[in-house]
């Protein structure tokens, strides 16, 4: 039982597949400027980590281990191929706005990144639980940028009108910066230092240390 | 003519760059820019491997995918993503058997980053949006050669950054993947002064 709670909570805070692993980036720079189109992306991104790591895992022993790289991507493209549709027949306009980053999900490297580290050695239904903690991992981290940007953007949660927009008679004025995917470089950015000033474990060694200061070290000793 | 062509790539360099506006390769960008040596290596893979791609898929979807392109009535265009990864992994495959053979200086240069290429966002987004945008085939070179240069620009600038940070007093939780997204974020803000060009 703890192990299971091990592979489905891990991923959320202490091995975050985006903050530290540096997997599925792409997406999350550029889906979330609004909470609704970011919702979807998650769910469908997890639904794909979930399903493809269950069904690598199934069949682990009987893939040849120097064609695996390509009979993962076509278990994956299925998937894809499939969420893809469901997303164009239900809820078309979001599949517009989504544009290519849908089918992106295909070489979203943290479907590739699971399969590979880890549904290759475990079973399915361990797999297929990892596949779900990595997927909201993934969603917890998208959920706060799209929240901070959506809020700061345009004034609004989950497309309910918070603060009142200037243009609407309010007095807000919208922070276009929030609205360029360039923000969600910094936000990203700035929760990492938040995260790992929380898990320090996670702070990576400097290349490079600098010296003190000979003058301070002077005054110390003085 | 030559002016279209001229414009689809600044147009793919510059304006609509394919890691700093569309965020694509984004993961390997982070990862592998701390050194200017292996950047560069892997900005050609890119380069020669978008080049190729794009071209080659869009005669596929042009001859086999589009609507009507078979035979009247057929729309084979739900099976794209299979096939558009079937070749981009395709391709890398050959050419790195075709550069061990024939261009081995290159092929070590390249080394690890040549077979990572097929899951590199950036092939299949690159080649995602030329259809999207419908181009020609020969449209279709100078985009995939275009988006390619824009990608490598775009990680030798950040690795050179990256190694001059590598002096500076970062604060603690910071260090590494922190200021390297907050120093893309800087980037992009140079990037979106191309924005205002029209073409």
């Amino acid at each position: 039982m703890s192990k299971v709670k091990e592979v489905l909570l891990n991923p959320i805070f202490n091995d975050n597949p985006i903050a530290l692993q540096i997997l599925g980036i792409c997406s999350a720079l550029a889906v979330t400027s609004s909470l609704y189109i970011t919702l979807i992306m998650c769910i469908a991104l997890t639904s794909v980590v979930a399903l493809s790591n269950m069904f690598v895992s199934l069949i682990r022993q009987h893939i040849p281990t120097n064609i695996r790289i390509i009979v993962q991507i076509s278990i994956i493209a299925t998937l894809v191929m499939l969420v893809d549709e469901v997303l164009k027949a239900y809820d078309y306009e979001s599949s517009k706005t989504l544009s290519v980053f849908v089918g992106l999900i295909v070489t979203n490297c943290i479907v590739m990144g699971r399969a590979e580290a880890f549904a290759m050695k475990n079973g399915p239904l361990m797999s297929f639980l990892d596949g779900i903690g990595n997927g909201l991992g993934y969603s917890l981290m998208l959920i706060i940028i799209a929240i901070i940007r959506e809020f700061l953007g345009a004034g609004s949660f989950y497309s309910i009108e918070i603060m009142p927009l200037v243009n609407d008679g309010g007095w807000y004025i919208a922070n276009n910066f929030f609205l360029t995917p360039a923000s969600s470089f910094f936000i990203i950015g700035f929760t990492i230092w938040a995260l790992r000033t929380w898990k320090t474990d996670q702070i990576e060694e400097p290349e490079f240390k600098i010296s003190e200061n000979s003058l301070d070290a002077e005054r110390r000793t003085a | 003519m030559l002016e279209a062509y001229l414009s689809i790539f600044i147009k793919a360099v510059f304006i609509e760059n394919i890691a700093i506006n569309f965020f694509l390769g984004m993961c390997t960008f982070l990862a592998i820019s701390k050194k200017i040596q292996p950047a560069i290596g892997l900005g050609v893979a890119v380069i020669v491997v978008l080049g190729l791609s794009v071209p080659i898929n869009n005669l596929i979807y042009n001859i086999f995918l589009k609507e009507d392109a078979l035979f009247p009535g057929s729309d084979l265009r739900f099976v794209g993503l299979i096939c558009y990864i079937g070749i981009i992994a395709a391709l890398v495959q050959i050419l790195e058997m075709f550069l061990d053979r024939y261009l081995p200086a290159l092929y070590n240069a390249l080394g690890v980053f040549l077979p990572l290429i097929t899951v590199n966002c950036a092939i299949l987004g690159g080649v995602l949006f030329m259809v999207e945008r419908n181009y020609l085939f020969s449209e279709s070179i100078v985009y995939g050669l275009g988006a390619g240069t824009g990608w490598a620009l775009a990680i030798v600038a950040l690795a050179g950054i990256t190694e001059r940070l590598k002096y500076a007093d970062i604060p603690e939780g910071l260090q590494g993947l922190g200021i390297t997204f907050i120093t893309v974020g800087l980037m992009c803000f140079g990037f979106m002064s191309f924005g205002g060009i029209s073409l």
